[in-house]
């Protein structure tokens, strides 16, 4: 009885927070969402209409937020799997038994993950830079002429790819490497003794193992991805040609430069359905793959 | 001979990874010291030839770098402290304290964390004018106060407490708060660093919402300065870089001291599936 009142008591003011703060917006954020919510309304709630699902439709049949959204599916198609390829490339290395200064190396390959995403960006839009940047000299030696890396639409996307990748990657590093030294070294062992090559061992041995891992990895790594905002933000508005226009982007043009509330908040609970269906595809794929 | 190769192989495969992932970084250190416009130049010096302090002070003196940085200052700590409080009792309550509804509470907390953050910024934006918070430093601390991640990993950590621990104390008489800062705090002692520091940085780091609720440049915090900044001087790549040391720096030292309670709270938060 006396544990029933404390325990209240304990958790209340935090979930009163969360709440007040989170639950409760999210709630009245779809029911902007079904509101024409604009700058009219933010004045005086007389101009508030509800207007059901238009702003869904519109959203839908607006080119521009087509185009964010391939871009953003483009960010995440392929910097989730760079990103987890580079993670786990980083944590094989680390976790070979050949490896020294171990926790050194561990710190160097981390550190960008603690660093200020903004901050880190205006360094790589200096790298990036099409005369005067490091990348574009480097590939000179090999014979490859400047790029317009934040210039021409072809290469914009890559170009924040490649940085996203460079950011994030330590971050799973050090969950894969959990994964790799929590794989029983007899399994290893015994596969070494009927002659499997490092590559079957990897292959039959390592990357099953590692599958549970993978999956938390990735489903993490893809919803944050899909919230892409501050790096284009910050390298490139958006531009060129838009190629860089994420869905966030989108929201927060909308919502915070037009004040179409109730647009914006559509906007926002699209994306929330993207992740919601991906991540339980990706769960279902895991399953089936686990089954067979 | 070929364990030999295999060990210059790994070796140097993570001295040529750490160098190329460490280069942007010192780069950035180099750049910052610069004389204006002696990045610019083809191809890019690595070293500046004088070494100059110009790029901060100008950062400082006529950017006010310093009241940015305060005020990143002022809301992370703030934010880190108070947070401390809510997040500790709630993991502590759903760790250790049986009440009617505790799993189901905790289930449904965990499940919130699916929706992305931004699907509650655009109602949380109103509620924070109609609270005239927005504009100040509350327009983003009040919302951080408490969160399912740091209960989580509270949680988590304090359900290791053996209860017998805290059945003896109540039968010596015990009240419940003293329970909890006599016995309880101190053995959470290490995850309370941990989520201090994740805190912190997280709210050094955080972008988008204080993009949002804190357009009046005085309430700025450091981040959405410099992006500001970089958006006024696209040329400057020397200021620019000052810049991103200032911001950087900070939490970089913080993260390099307290590395170990990091790492440790990133696994314990990743153990949830």
């Amino acid at each position: 009885m006396n544990d029933a009142r404390a325990g209240w008591m304990f958790a209340t003011p935090a979930l009163v927070v969360i709440g007040v703060f989170y639950l409760l917006p999210v709630l009245a954020a779809f029911a902007l969402s079904v509101t024409d919510f604009d700058l009219y309304a933010l004045a005086n709630l007389d101009n508030l209409r509800f207007i059901g699902l238009r702003n869904y439709t519109d959203a839908l049949a607006t080119s521009l937020f087509w185009k964010s959204l391939l871009n953003t599916a483009y960010f995440v198609g392929v910097g989730v799997p760079l990103s987890i390829t580079a993670s786990l490339g980083a944590a094989l290395l680390l976790n070979s038994p050949l490896a020294r200064c171990k926790g050194l190396f561990r710190t160097a390959l981390f550190a960008p993950v603690v660093t200020t995403v903004v901050a880190v960006a205006l360094i790589w839009r200096y790298l990036f830079h099409t005369r005067y940047g490091l990348i574009n000299w480097a590939l000179g030696h090999f014979g490859i002429a400047p790029i317009d890396w934040l210039g021409d639409p072809h290469f914009s996307m890559p170009a924040i790819i490649i940085f996203a990748v460079w950011k994030n990657f330590g971050y799973n590093m050090i969950i894969l490497l959990a994964g790799l030294q929590s794989i029983p070294p007899e399994l290893y062992e015994a596969a070494r003794i009927d002659g499997a090559s490092a590559w079957r061992q990897f292959r039959h041995i390592t990357l099953p193992s590692l599958q549970p891992v993978l999956l938390l990895v990735g489903i993490i790594t893809m919803s944050g991805y899909f919230q892409l905002f501050a790096e284009p933000y910050v390298m490139t508005r958006g531009d060129p040609l838009q190629s860089t226009y994420s869905v966030l982007y989108y929201m927060y043009e909308e919502g915070f430069m037009w004040w179409s509330l109730g647009r914006a908040s559509a906007i926002a609970f699209l994306l929330f359905a993207l992740i919601f269906m991906v991540t339980r595809v990706l769960l279902r794929l895991a399953r089936r793959g686990a089954a067979a | 001979m070929r364990p030999r190769l295999a060990s210059v192989l790994v070796n140097g495969g993570l001295v040529v990874v750490s160098a190329i992932v460490m280069f942007p970084l010192l780069w950035m250190l180099s750049v910052s010291f610069m004389q204006q416009g002696e990045a610019s130049a083809f191809p890019p010096p690595l070293l500046p030839a004088h070494a100059t302090l110009a790029n901060y002070r100008e950062l400082f003196e006529r950017a006010g770098m310093g009241r940015y940085l305060a005020n990143s200052l002022a809301i992370a700590t703030a934010l880190t402290l108070l947070s401390l409080a809510f997040n500790l009792s709630a993991g502590y309550a759903f760790a250790k304290l049986k009440f009617a509804g505790r799993e189901r509470v905790f289930q449904t907390l965990l499940g919130a964390l699916l929706i992305p953050a931004q699907v509650a910024m655009i109602p949380l934006f109103l509620l924070m004018k109609w609270l005239h918070l927005v504009n100040t430093y509350g327009g983003v601390i009040v919302p951080g106060l408490a969160g399912v991640f740091g209960i989580f990993l509270v949680r988590q950590y304090a359900q290791s407490i053996p209860d017998e621990l805290l059945e003896a104390a109540r039968i010596d008489g015990a009240g419940e708060w003293r329970i909890f800062t006599r016995i309880v705090l101190p053995l959470l002692k290490p995850i309370v660093v941990t989520l201090a520091i994740f805190t912190f940085l997280a709210s050094w780091n955080d972008f988008m919402w204080p993009l949002i609720v804190l357009s009046d440049q005085h309430w700025q915090t450091a981040p959405v300065a410099i992006a500001a900044l970089s958006r006024e001087h696209v040329q400057d790549n020397e200021l620019m870089m000052a810049g991103s040391v200032v911001t950087i720096v900070p939490v970089l030292v913080l993260f390099l001291v307290l590395q170990r309670y990091y790492i440790q709270g990133l696994l314990l938060g990743s153990v949830k599936a």
